[in-house]
């Protein structure tokens, strides 16, 4: 992208030019990410920078919101923090509630939709496979049909075979949140089987390798990252959905996006704040985590010399 | 595949005229054939697990809530919610209605079906969902119905007297025209209503009042808005793609960050930023107003309105138009362009004529994939849409939750279904499924 030497005058302002504008549209990217994580350590009920925070005044900032989010629906929020206290928050905090709600959910669905999503990917991704081209398309459908229509079918659905007198707790929710995240593992396990080099299982085979042993040692190995990068996929989903949890899960199935939605419907406090800045920094991590496989993929695959 | 092995001369020598065998006999046709429909099938027991799992927990309960969309039993059967039993509701009308043809005047014998089916609605408690059914298509119609359902056992002969009695409104011959549609479950008429039609006295199918259309317009609006998001997409998408596209691999990559961080953030958490940069209080307001630019008491409303809708959804739905145009604008060849260049194209020329139409296939695959999920978006409209910034996914969580017309919600999902799923055909077709990429 440098500029030729032989650039005129025009080419020279438009080049600079265009330049400021990525830069503005890069800002409007991230400008909403980084806004809220100095906000969150807000000292005053504000969604606005006050001027002691502009004046860099430690008074002005404080960990408040933090802290409510830990004693938020504690029995004694004020009691010295001891054992007990902690004890009572692990318990009765709802943050924490809705963390553990959410990372429960997640975990199952997240199983589920790997588990069958790759074993199905393999299957796609052979040239054999009959009627290819309309089953991937049911299979990717739950990340196109928006999700209203997902939440009201599945209403109707799990109150007609009345789910939740089975007594499986979140059954319904997890079903649901491993079929919205089926689709990130099919696209991302396919892509890593694209290249995959089938001479490789035939020789394996001819070693004697069972088919299992076969997929275990040299199938598996190769497409690990595609699988786990579509773990984190369906993982990522299920833990931002909100939807589908207010529509089907019960009461007390409260997750960490369902809190925060009704926060910011009744009324939004820095503490949201501070739970999307934690949100930030964990999708900061999985980004990390998802590039690092990417290129690893690309390693073992010899698609990039890097 | 093992059993397909060419087997050695004696085979040959031993069946000329059959043509090539295996080891075992057989012909190698068939024995490949055999071959063939077995890795077939294989092939389809990997994928049948998942395919049986999405269907039901996707295909089957969508297809449920479609049936939903034509079919209501809120007249015709009553089901205990205790015990379970089943009571069908308005037989007496059902069959006055079969035996007079659509049109004839309520006489003394439909009123006395009327009262015995009253009779029943008030044994078994149904009367409200009952007049909920008819309340749907003409409203104020629930209470004439537990109002006349609470009298029932103190009507007496003559009852066509006695019921209008209770209300003038039992000889509108329109609540009969609904009673007669009502009295068979199956119904296109959520359709009409999903479409700011309804069916005058006569069952000929008409606009409603201009002050009660509402769905067209809104679907109009859906459209027109994710239209303007996906140009607006394309718009912010077009340069930075290009710029990423052009850089070199190791910068581009530290630039890609930059698209992919908030691709990979919760819904939530962008739209909450929205709300605490955009809110009249907010950071940019502020901001405005401590640089001059703007007085502290015309602020601008820039939250809770159609702006907000579009600014959010914009945001939010960048990154998926920025990815199939930076994996088309990758692999384009610069050499074209300065070829162009060199026969004397001026920098525009070669862009327009050159570049350009080599990037249209990622500008198709992303304004149809923004497009999609545009138009069926919820979350972000319903936190910071205010009034007229809702969408047509808005409309039917208010009728699921709120008005509790199921059958209507179901008939408005299943017209956006279908225009979601026509989007979908089109976008394999010119796409192509296996071309979406994440990152």
């Amino acid at each position: 992208m440098a500029l030729p030497k032989h650039a005129s005058r025009l080419e020279r302002i438009w080049h600079y030019t265009y330049l400021v504008i990525c830069a503005l549209i890069f800002l409007f990217l991230m400008a909403p990410i980084l806004v809220v994580i100095p906000l969150s350590f807000n000292a005053e009920p504000y969604f606005t920078f006050t001027e002691k925070m502009l004046r860099l005044d430690p008074e002005g900032y404080s960990t408040r919101w933090y802290d409510l989010l830990l004693t938020f629906g504690m029995q004694a929020p004020d009691a010295a923090r001891d054992g007990s206290w902690w004890a009572d928050a692990w318990s009765n905090a709802a943050w924490i509630q809705a963390t553990k709600n959410s990372i429960i959910i997640g975990f199952f669905s997240t199983l589920l939709a790997t588990v069958l999503g790759t074993i199905a990917a393999l299957g796609l991704s052979r040239p054999e496979m009959p009627g290819r081209r309309v089953i991937m398309a049911i299979l990717i459908s739950p990340m196109i049909v928006p999700i209203i229509i997902v939440a009201t079918g599945l209403f109707f659905f799990y109150s007609a075979i009345s789910i939740q007198d089975w007594g499986i707790p979140y059954l319904g929710v997890i079903l649901a949140h491993a079929t919205l995240g089926i689709p990130f593992v099919i696209i991302t396990v396919t892509a890593t089987l694209v290249g995959f080099d089938h001479s490789l299982t035939r020789a394996a085979a001819s070693m004697g390798a069972s088919p299992t042993l076969t997929f275990l040692r040299v199938q598996m190995p190769l497409i690990l990252p595609g699988v786990i990068s579509g773990a984190l996929f369906a993982f990522v989903t299920s833990f931002d959905e909100v939807v589908v949890v207010l529509f089907v899960g019960g009461l007390d199935e409260q997750t960490i996006p369902r809190q925060m939605w009704n926060g910011i419907r009744e009324q939004i406090s820095p503490a949201i704040l501070s739970v999307a800045t934690i949100l930030v920094l964990i999708s900061i991590a999985l980004l990390t985590t998802v590039e690092l496989l990417r290129r690893r993929s690309e390693k073992l695959r010899g698609l990039s010399p890097g | 595949m093992t059993d397909a092995t060419f087997s050695p001369d004696e085979d040959v020598a031993k069946a000329p005229a059959k043509g090539l065998t295996t080891a075992d006999g057989r012909p190698l046709k068939q024995a490949l054939a055999r071959a063939q429909s077995h890795a077939r099938w294989r092939a389809f027991f990997l994928v049948a697990p998942l395919l049986a799992f999405i269907l039901l927990t996707f295909v089957v309960p969508i297809g449920q809530m479609l049936h939903r969309s034509v079919y209501n039993d809120g007249f015709t059967l009553h089901e205990d919610i205790g015990s379970g039993t089943q009571t069908p509701l308005m037989t007496n009308l059902k069959t006055w209605f079969k035996d007079n043809p659509a049109g004839t005047d309520p006489d003394e014998a439909a009123f006395a079906a009327l009262a015995a089916d009253l009779l029943v609605l008030r044994e078994v408690k149904a009367a409200g969902q009952a007049g909920t059914r008819i309340n749907y298509e003409l409203s104020g119609s629930r209470s004439m119905f537990t109002k006349a359902a609470r009298r029932a056992k103190k009507l007496e002969p003559p009852y066509k007297e006695a019921i209008l009695d209770l209300d003038e409104d039992w000889g509108d011959p329109m609540l009969w025209r609904v009673m007669r549609d009502a009295t068979s479950a199956y119904t296109a008429n959520f359709y009409l209503a999903a479409m700011d039609r309804t069916k005058d006295v006569d069952g000929n199918v008409v606009s409603v009042n201009e002050n009660r259309q509402v769905y067209v317009k809104l679907f109009t609006r859906t459209l027109m808005l994710s239209l303007l998001i996906t140009f607006l997409c394309f718009l912010l998408a077009y340069p930075i793609a290009h710029l990423l596209a052009t850089l070199p691999l190791a910068k581009s990559n530290l630039l890609m960050i930059l698209v992919l961080l908030p691709f990979w953030t919760s819904l939530l958490v962008r739209t909450t930023s929205w709300m605490v940069l955009l809110q009249s209080q907010g950071v940019v307001n502020d901001a405005l107003v401590s640089m001059g630019l703007l007085g502290d008491e015309n602020r601008l409303q820039m939250m809770y309105n159609q702006l907000g809708t579009i600014i959010a959804m914009t945001h939010i739905l960048l990154p998926f138009m920025v990815l199939p145009l930076y994996s088309v604008m990758r692999p384009i060849n610069p050499s074209y362009v300065r070829a162009a260049r060199s026969l004397g194209a001026t920098s525009w020329t070669a862009f327009r004529r050159i570049y350009f139409p080599q990037t249209v296939p990622g500008i198709g695959a992303g304004a149809l994939l923004v497009f999609i999920l545009a138009v069926g978006y919820y979350i972000t409209p319903a936190l910071v849409g205010g009034a007229d910034g809702q969408l047509i996914s808005n409309l039917i969580a208010f009728h699921m939750q709120k008005s509790l017309n199921w059958s209507l919600a179901a008939a408005l999902a299943a017209l956006l279904l279908g225009g979601i799923l026509l989007l979908y055909w089109l976008y394999d077709r010119l796409v192509g499924i296996d071309n979406l990429k994440l990152g």
